[in-house]
């Protein structure tokens, strides 16, 4: 890990206005992500956890430009792109991409594999001839551990785990420096999810990329990622190292999603604490700490004020009133 | 034949069921052969990786495989003392919902969108139990509130697109469970849910069996949902049972290689931070290599075979019988079993 990080992101606000009928006024606001700031630095994996809903996705396709932040700068390399146009922004599409949550839908079903992967060389005019496109092709199908006659057939000839190959092939194949794994593995089998931890995280030590990770099984995370966010309501709660978040965590949200993983071993019959209810509507929070509906240890503070990301232990931020 | 199946607390007794799929590139069997039985009160967890046939054992049993392309080419399943393979479809239909439940990953197949949840509920209610209206809607808001949906009054009005995934599952469990069946088949309940709320419905699921003493058959691909909820276990691959046990008899000795792959691959909290290193590369998990085969290219002798490091040529060559273990009501099919023992 180097010292200077690739991506900075300050302050990132993402608001959605819901409005009554097409030429309405507004109605109201989803606070999809109010406020978030991380690095990320060389060859580094910055895990970010959370319920269904907390705006994970919309950090990541913010971060990608993808939809247009509300507040805040997304410096790549020194360089804030937050406000960039689209002409501008086009070289430096190249150095991030993503990857998705479902093999099934992120793939063209007509298109035969090699071309999906191919598909973003093509746009970007990488590579002189069609042969040398197709070369580079058959190099990425081989990094992830695809066969290179496979290039002619077509997604619904894949299994689920190889449709996340040809998803993480097509991301590398413009050397990109940053990508964004939005659930890759939530739809997959734990033996093929298995297999596709790995495979990110040789191709991370081959080519030093940076991963943003986003997931809501912390047990996953644990595996893959350098250093961990947890995420709740559009906020970041609980930020550290991974060996600090999973050996001391603070946030008592952080500490029921570490609850809910199911342990695989019958001899241990823990009695939890069971998070109840669901995420809150993000247009209309509680007040105070956004947790305290569903906080087993919330006092009258946490429903009235709000608390902010404090250093709880170097480089360890938690956000609770109680810590 | 299972050694226990004529004793008092069966409820279910599936024996050499078998179920077939017509497929463009010829008949596979997606079912082959697979026998069990389940207890009044048990959890019995059958894992296995996509592909495996665990959907299809369920719905052979409620007599729900699409055919064409699906056949039930043999077996029998007990219930009590009818074999549901041999009664008349009318007979079959009451069964369903009424002694046999099932609760499915996408609770959206089960719950009709236009319908309120109310309606939904009531109706199984008065055609099953031949309730009056109100009696049938008391009943609806009391099972909702068994499962823990808030101002249950309210939401037996409302439409399933009005809630949320983890409460739609609720409210597909508490239609499933209204008629108080005996069996339960849940085919990944929570596959498709945040950590969180598959914790809150595997605490339900637990809670209403203890509560109505219904036998549970839980449908997953993960471990960890098995350890926490099942009494016992089968593992499934290409459509065979290839290890059966205790819960904590599979977890202390799994004996095919199969089932060792399987723990192995599952991602434990703990696992790296335990190590103290400095080390900032990630743990590397274990993997399976290679897939489920599809149907019409399950390999002849051990189907698990070529993707097993264990193999041998008499694995390819010949199919490993279910044979008892050292340990009790532990069962494996594999040719090496010694070897791989601890
Ligand atoms: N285009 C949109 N318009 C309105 N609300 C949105 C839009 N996209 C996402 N949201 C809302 O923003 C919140 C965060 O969503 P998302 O980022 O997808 O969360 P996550 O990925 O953590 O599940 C959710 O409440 C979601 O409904
Ligand atoms: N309608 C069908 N036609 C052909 N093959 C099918 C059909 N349904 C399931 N199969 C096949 O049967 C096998 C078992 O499937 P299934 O029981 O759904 O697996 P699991 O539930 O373990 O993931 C798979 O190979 C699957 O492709
Ligand atoms: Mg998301
Ligand atoms: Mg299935």
């Amino acid at each position: 890990m180097s010292d200077a990080p690739i991506l900075q992101v300050k302050d990132l606000k993402k608001h959605f206005l819901l409005r009554k009928g097409l030429f309405g006024g507004v109605s109201g606001r989803v606070h999809a992500v109010d406020g978030v700031s991380f690095d990320i630095g060389a060859a580094e994996t910055l895990g970010l956890v959370g319920e269904s809903g907390c705006g994970k996705s919309t950090v990541g396709r913010t971060v990608l430009r993808l939809l247009n932040p509300t507040a805040g700068t997304i410096h790549v390399h020194g360089t804030d792109i937050s406000t960039m146009g689209a002409r501008a922004l086009r070289p430096l599409r190249r150095q991030m991409q993503i990857i998705f949550q479902d093999p099934f839908s992120s793939l063209d079903p007509r298109m035969k594999a090699g071309d999906i992967v191919g598909e973003l060389l093509s746009v970007h005019n990488v590579g002189d001839t069609r042969s040398d496109r197709r070369a580079r092709v058959a190099e990425l199908f081989s990094h992830v551990g695809l066969r290179e006659d496979q290039m002619n057939s077509y997604p619904h000839e894949f299994s689920g785990g190889q449709r996340q190959r040809l998803g993480i092939a097509r991301a590398l194949s413009l050397n990109p420096e940053i990508i964004i794994c939005d659930e890759p593995v939530s739809a997959l089998d734990v033996s093929i999810q298995a297999q596709v931890i790995n495979l990110l995280a040789d191709l991370q030590a081959e080519f030093g990329l940076s991963y943003l990770f986003i997931a809501h099984d912390l047990a996953v995370v644990e595996h893959i990622a350098h250093r961990v966010a947890v995420m709740y309501l559009g906020r970041i709660v609980e930020f550290a190292e991974k060996h600090e978040l999973f050996s001391n965590a603070q946030h008592p949200y952080t500490e029921s999603l570490l609850d809910a993983v199911p342990v695989p071993d019958p001899t241990i019959k823990h009695t939890r604490r069971r998070l109840q209810g669901d995420v809150p509507n993000p247009i209309d929070r509680p007040s105070g700490c956004h947790f305290h509906t569903r906080c087993p240890y919330a006092e009258e503070r946490c429903r009235v004020e709000e608390p902010i990301l404090k250093e709880v232990a170097p480089g360890h931020l938690a956000a609770c009133h109680l810590k | 034949m299972e050694t226990n199946s004529q004793s008092p607390e069966v409820v279910l007794d599936v024996d050499n069921l078998t179920t077939e799929f017509q497929t463009p590139e010829g008949l596979g069997r997606a079912v082959d052969g697979l026998s069990f039985n389940i207890n009044k009160g048990e959890t019995l967890g059958i894992v296995g990786e996509s592909g495996c046939g665990k959907s299809i054992t369920a719905l052979s049993i409620l007599r729900l495989v699409p055919s064409p392309p699906g056949n039930i080419a043999g077996g029998s399943v007990r219930l009590g003392n009818r074999d549901l393979m041999q009664i008349s479809e009318r007979e079959m239909r009451d069964v369903r919902g009424n002694d046999i439940s099932m609760i499915f990953q996408e609770p959206m197949t089960s719950l009709n969108p236009v319908l309120t949840l109310g309606y939904q509920i009531t109706e199984t209610l008065r055609r099953h139990e031949g309730l009056a209206k109100h009696e049938a809607t008391a009943r609806a808001i009391e099972m909702l509130a068994l499962v823990q949906i808030p101002a249950p009054e309210r939401r037996v009005k409302e439409f399933p697109h009005q809630l949320s995934g983890g409460m739609r599952q609720r409210a597909m469990i508490a239609m499933a469970l209204s008629c108080n069946p005996r069996v339960l088949i849940a085919d990944e309940p929570t596959t498709a849910l945040d950590v969180t709320v598959q914790a809150q419905v595997l605490d339900l699921i637990k809670d209403l069996q203890e509560r109505l003493g219904t036998a549970v058959i839980l449908i997953t691909h993960d471990l960890g949902v098995v350890a926490e909820t099942a009494q016992r276990v089968i593992v499934m691959y290409a459509g065979r049972k290839v290890e059966e046990a205790p819960v904590e008899s599979l977890f202390a000795n799994p004996q095919h290689p199969y089932t060792r792959g399987l723990l192995a691959s599952v991602p434990r909290l703990g696992a790296t931070t335990g190590a103290h290193s400095s080390d900032s590369r990630p743990a590397r998990l274990a993997e399976i290599s290679g897939i489920v085969p599809p149907l019409t290219e399950i390999p002849s002798g051990c189907a698990f075979a070529p993707r097993c490091k264990q193999a041998t040529e008499k694995c390819t060559a010949a199919q490993p019988p279910l044979e008892e273990t050292e340990h009790p009501g532990h069962r494996v099919a594999c040719w090496h079993t010694d070897k791989v023992a601890v």
